[in-house]
């Protein structure tokens, strides 16, 4: 279990201080895959560099499994660093090392005999599909095949937790899928818990259990994917998971409403029911649905009617319905 | 022509080039082997020491210590290297007991040289990509293996390119030495071939220096290119005309 409690970090700057990470209280538990999200420049790097310490918390307690690495020796710090394995955006292979002495590397840290480490490395080379590459050097590789032994080389070492810090972001939607869905199956296989840093929530919803928000330094939601996607409370939050939903304010209308989807399955049939059952039409002004863990969830802005009953009535019809949630966007100026 | 052949003054400036020159030669990688480990030695771990020591580096050591050795550095190679071999003449008695002749101009050459290697390394280690450090330290590595490991395996085509060209300014800087009294091809161009006029010296003398050159730069060039492996094969030769540094001299 990986626990922040409390934690801040702030960079002097020329232009005085700044605080990239306050106050963030976060537990992650063994097996989740846990995303985390935010806007560039929201902290999810930090955040994420915090929890092997290589960026040191200003105050607060990094523990995993209890026990806090805020308070370890450098040499016990090294140790606990050699289960908590980290991938990269820009790889970070070494260059000058083929394929398998890469995966090899931490093990050679970790004082595994050469013959056991090479015997791993090579079972991992075909766990990510490329047994053919233990003599090539990462310069011979694609990008998608330098992330494939980047994780190899995670995982060759048995690490508990493995770290992403935008590791797909390097990649083209198809790679992403692949090393996505090789993440998640080791995740399956091998019970490690994973975080994942992103700005696409297309890559939380393909993987991850639970969502954490970053705005500002300032950890905003967090829980499991649905419920967080389903009804984003916050502003950060909707403007990450509904980007589309802040680009239709040239619409003008009366009364919008933002009606949330939790879990029902497309919205079509609600407007339809809404016409027939009440008779009132609506304008719809937006809308964003997606499919989370096989379950449709979105959100959709409704323009109601200058009639204040046909308004009203529609509201009501709209509250009565199951999985769905209402809410009035009252400073919503056409 | 048969005439000046068996001119008793030519011949005998035949023999002195023909003995003399293996011995010059000799001489010349002799100091220039000799001084380029020294300055190794010394230069490499301070190299290493002015990436490494510094604020958010691997292992940062305290201000005062790399203001006190990036300060020595820099004064040292801000000496002319004929002074520094006068200034240090004392110096050369000291180490090798003598302060005139071939042994005693490899002290003044390393003193020279050391702070120029490091620089050399320095900007070597520089080249490592800042992220394949900070990876290796996420897995837990130590500083003393970020170096041995990380750092150093992946500079090293720079490093080869580096060695190569600190060698052949110690081998050149060594034949300037040939006038303070030490030996080798530069004693033998200046005071055999300049000074008492034996223009055929002079030029043999320079010309087997050139040559010397080319040779080590070229193995040097084609080491680095043949041992980096951020290469593909079919960039070897562009990535060789690159490689070429630039000659330059200690300071
Ligand atoms: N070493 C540093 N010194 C000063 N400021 C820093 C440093 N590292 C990060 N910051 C600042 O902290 C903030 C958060 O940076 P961070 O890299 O964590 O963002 P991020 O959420 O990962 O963004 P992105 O999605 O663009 O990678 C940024 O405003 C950045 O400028
Ligand atoms: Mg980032």
């Amino acid at each position: 279990m990986i626990e922040l409690k409390q934690v801040s970090k702030v960079f002097p700057t020329e232009d005085g201080d700044f605080e990239a990470l306050s106050n963030i209280d976060l537990t992650i538990e063994d097996g989740d895959i846990f995303g985390i999200v935010g806007m560039s420049g929201a902290g999810k790097s930090t955040l994420v560099r915090c929890i092997n310490l290589l960026e040191r918390p200003t105050s607060g307690g990094v523990y995993i499994d209890g026990a806090n690495l805020m308070d370890m020796t450098s040499a016990q710090l090294r140790q606990t660093r050699r289960s908590i394995s980290m991938i990269f955006q820009q790889f970070n292979l070494l260059m000058q090392r083929t394929c398998l002495k890469n995966i090899c590397f931490p093990m050679e840290i970790a004082g595994v005999p050469a013959s056991e480490a090479k015997k791993r490395a090579l079972e991992y080379l075909d766990i990510v599909g490329l047994p053919d590459k233990a003599n090539a050097y990462p310069a011979q590789l694609s990008g998608g095949q330098k992330q494939r032994i980047a994780i190899a080389r995670a995982l060759a070492s048995n690490p508990k937790v493995l770290l992403c810090d935008e590791a797909t972001s390097a990649l083209d939607p198809t790679t992403t899928r692949s090393i996505l869905r090789l993440i998640k199956d080791i995740n399956q296989r091998l019970g490690i818990t994973v975080v994942v840093i992103t700005h696409e929530m297309a890559v939380v919803e393909e993987i991850c259990t639970h969502v954490a928000i970053l705005d500002h330094g300032h950890m905003v939601e967090t829980g499991k994917v649905e419920e967080v996607f389903s009804n984003p409370k916050t502003e950060a939050g909707r403007k990450l998971v509904f980007p589309e939903g802040a680009n239709i304010d040239q619409f003008p209308v009366a009364d919008v409403v933002r009606v949330v989807f939790n879990g029902g399955s497309s919205y079509e049939p609600l407007i339809a029911s809404l016409a027939i059952d009440c008779g009132v039409k609506v304008n719809i002004l937006g809308a964003d649905t997606r499919n989370v863990n096989g379950q449709a969830f979105g959100s959709m802005l409704l323009g109601l009617p200058e009639d204040k009953a046909e308004s009203a009535k529609a509201m009501a019809y709209l509250k009565s319905q199951n999985n769905v949630t209402v809410e009035e966007v009252p400073d919503y100026h056409g | 022509m048969a005439e000046l052949l068996q001119n008793e003054e030519v011949l005998r400036l035949l023999e002195l080039t023909k003995n003399g020159l293996l011995f010059a030669i000799w001489e010349t990688l002799y100091v220039t082997v000799i001084s380029t480990f020294f300055s190794y030695v010394i230069g490499l771990p301070l190299g290493v020491i002015t990436v490494v020591g510094e604020p958010g580096g691997v292992l940062p050591l305290p201000r005062p210590v790399m203001a006190v050795i990036n300060f020595v550095i820099n004064i040292l190679r801000s000496v002319p290297f004929l002074i520094l071999m006068v200034v240090v003449i004392p110096l050369s008695r000291f180490f090798v007991g003598t302060s005139i002749g071939t042994t005693a101009t490899i002290v003044p050459l390393i003193i020279a040289a050391f702070p120029f290697v490091a620089r050399l390394v320095e900007a070597s280690l520089r080249e490592v990509d800042g992220g394949v450090v900070e990876a290796a330290l996420s897995m837990g590595c130590s500083p003393l293996q970020v170096i041995t490991k990380v750092m150093i395996p992946e500079s090293r085509p720079s490093l080869i390119s580096g060695f190569t060209t600190a060698f052949i300014t110690i081998l050149s800087y060594g034949a300037m030495a040939g006038a303070i009294g030490g030996g080798g091809l530069g004693s033998m161009a200046l005071n055999l071939g300049y000074q008492r006029r034996m223009t055929i010296i002079l030029w043999v003398s320079v010309v087997v220096l050139v040559i010397l050159v080319q040779i080590f730069q070229s193995i040097g060039s084609r080491a680095s290119v043949r041992l980096d492996k951020r290469v593909r094969k079919v960039d070897r030769k562009q990535k060789r005309k690159a490689n070429k540094v630039e000659k330059a001299g200690f300071q």
